[in-house]
């Protein structure tokens, strides 16, 4: 099998996901945003976006169904770095308002400026720290 | 009962949303680097997972834009910032290097929490510590409350709500 066709179908998956929210509930499919508003019981949206992250969690063991194998999962990174990690994944993206579903799959899709902008910021500082780590490797 | 029906919606799109993730391969962090690693063997498959998903997703918003309302709620709840400033130029910095350093973005490392598995945890704790650290900043510079839809945008019966993507 061709091996970008996994890739392509997951990600026609992920815009549909996206689409269906935007189309029946109004809603950007901004993960980083979603779960921060977990935070706030009480929002009126609470639920719903509870309900989509439980979705969200749910996906891989479904994947695991149908599929008769667990996604691979491969954490090279240890623990102190993936502390550090998730401590500038987590400040930065309410920060800087999204991540790569809010401002890339949606925020690309409405061709938002601030979305391009951001996406291309995430994507060049990502690339440039895994250069970093190869040289100091 | 819309509520109930918006909250069956979401936890469909959410699972459609994990399936492709876990189909595309981004739950997979040493294959996220591989993408980012474009002095060594890069690995541009994710190239085709965003193109997949921003194709379906601009489809899914011109489609709204032909919509008086989404079907199961009164509004659209999009973005109602158009500026580029530099709490968004300097969070996605900080974003960026963290996904390099880990592999992970939001998405995928909470997707992955149902493998349980220890590494997954401890980014996700020190994501959310990290989300609750911003909202103790005074004045948050993201200025929810604040926001004013300036820039024309897209048509007027578009509610410019205070989502952040």
């Amino acid at each position: 099998m061709n091996p970008y066709l996994p890739p392509l179908a997951g990600g026609l998956l992920i815009g549909l996901s996206a689409a269906m929210l935007l189309l029946l509930n109004g809603r950007i499919a901004g993960i980083s945003g979603l779960v921060a508003g977990l935070g706030r019981p009480g929002s009126a949206r609470w639920l719903a976006d509870a309900a989509f992250v439980l979705g969200l969690i749910l996906g891989p063991p479904a994947f695991a169904l149908l599929a008769g194998h667990w996604p691979e999962i491969r954490i090279a990174a240890g623990l102190p770095a993936l502390a550090f990690a998730g401590l500038l994944v987590g400040f930065g993206t309410r920060l800087g308002s999204g991540c790569t579903s809010g401002h890339g799959v949606c925020g690309l899709a409405r061709l938002s400026l601030r979305s391009i902008a951001a996406v291309l910021v995430f994507l060049a500082t990502g690339m440039l720290t895994v250069a970093a780590l190869r040289v100091l490797a | 009962m819309s509520a109930a029906l918006r909250s069956l919606a979401a936890l469909a799109a959410g699972l459609i949303f994990g399936l492709g993730l876990a189909l595309s391969g981004m739950l997979d962090p040493a294959r996220v680097r591989g993408f980012l690693d474009v002095a060594g063997a890069w690995d541009l498959s994710l190239v085709f997972v965003l193109g997949g998903a921003v194709t379906v997703s601009r489809l899914g918003y011109l489609l709204s834009r032909r919509l008086r309302g989404p079907v199961l709620d009164t509004r659209f709840d999009l973005p109602a910032r158009h500026r580029i400033d530099a709490p968004l130029i300097f969070g996605a910095a900080l974003f960026g290097i963290g996904w390099g350093v880990s592999g992970f973005c939001p998405g995928p490392a909470v997707a992955a929490l149902s493998t349980a598995a220890a590494p997954v945890l401890v980014f996700v704790v020190a994501m959310l510590v990290g989300m609750a650290l911003h909202g103790l900043l005074p004045a948050a510079p993201m200025g929810r409350s604040r926001s004013i839809g300036t820039a024309g945008g897209s048509g007027n019966r578009r509610a410019r709500g205070s989502a952040s993507t």
